[in-house]
């Protein structure tokens, strides 16, 4: 290990700021894509979920449609 | 051996082998991570002139490489894509782009964090910063292009094109150290040669470069199954998996 105490290690060497704000962009900006990017295909689910359903429903009207016009005739 | 090789164009095949796969690729990038933080942070030692702020380093190079190694990803499946016409192709280098991109602005943002202290400035219109940052900028031209256009295969093909074109900057950005006067350095890490650094520096620094590539393809296939799902809906295989998931 190369640092002695904490404080050190905190402070490494007067460069502090810059390492630790380079270090948590990085890891920050990683953890937040790596849990977005596993959402997406649950998201994905959902939204083609809805659209199943706007699909069948349309084609139940449009059944509907057909059966009351022969009813008609 | 080939039916393997021929599987890797059925996105219902890349989608189920994605799923197999990727709680494996999770673990593995978690624990890299944790070595190479710890190797590079905790016991690699500090450099004669630039102290501590050379462990920037062990995430700004791998943030760097993976910027360059994303763009060639995105640009040669962006080619066969376009050339023989393969669907899966074009959801690989679509789902390149948005990861590539963020790699570029890490390695943009770490590297300028470490020139303030280093060289006294946090920007300069240099060859390599600059031809780094025309490459931020491909990476978003590539995804406007890609949305800019109602139909899929229009967009898959012309931001391929958009791909194909600006992978001339990637051999820019490596030789520009060496063909234009820079304040950056050359490259330490040479296949040729002996690597001229500290032996726990260079353990570090390989460790944190494979976390990133395993960071990089767990969150490909993450991105592939969404992209996947959304251009095979109307397959019966995605209808079923959707709407049984969602049952349970």
């Amino acid at each position: 290990m190369y640092f002695n105490s904490i404080g050190e290690f905190i402070e490494m060497g007067g460069h502090g700021f810059y390492i630790w704000l380079s270090y948590a962009i990085v890891l920050g900006l990683m953890a937040f894509y790596y849990i977005f990017s596993k959402r997406l295909a649950k998201k994905q689910e959902q939204t083609l979920l809805k659209f199943y359903r706007r699909m069948n429903s349309r084609t139940e009207t449009s059944n509907n449609v057909q059966t009351s016009l022969g009813e008609e005739k | 051996m080939w039916t393997w090789f021929f599987q890797l164009a059925s996105p219902k095949w890349v989608y189920q082998f994605a799923d197999k796969l990727l709680p494996w690729f999770r673990w593995i990038t978690l624990v890299l991570f944790l070595i190479g933080l710890t190797l590079g942070l905790l016991f690699s030692p500090q450099d004669y002139q630039q102290g501590n702020t050379v462990r920037i380093m062990y995430i700004h190079v791998p943030a760097a490489f993976l910027a360059m190694f994303v763009y060639v990803v995105m640009a040669i499946s962006g080619g066969i894509g376009f050339i023989w016409r393969i669907k899966m192709a074009h959801i690989v280098s679509v789902s390149c782009a948005p990861v590539g991109a963020i790699f570029t602005l890490l390695a943009l943002a770490t590297g300028s964090l470490w020139g303030q202290p280093t060289w006294g400035t946090y920007w300069v219109w240099d060859a390599r910063l600059t031809s780094f940052l025309i490459l931020l900028f491909l990476y978003l031209g590539f995804m406007a292009l890609h949305n800019a256009f109602d139909d899929r295969k229009t967009a898959d093909r012309a931001a391929a094109i958009l791909a194909l074109v600006g992978i001339v900057n990637i051999p820019i950005i490596h030789f520009s150290v060496y063909w234009w006067n820079s304040l950056h350095q050359g490259a330490t890490i040479s296949k040729f040669e002996k690597p001229s650094m500290d032996p726990d520096m260079l353990k570090a620094l390989l460790t944190m470069i494979v976390a990133f590539q395993m960071y990089f393809l767990t969150v490909l296939l993450q991105r592939i199954k969404a992209e996947i799902l959304q251009r095979e809906k109307l397959s019966g295989w995605v209808k079923k998996k959707v709407t049984n998931s969602t049952a349970n």
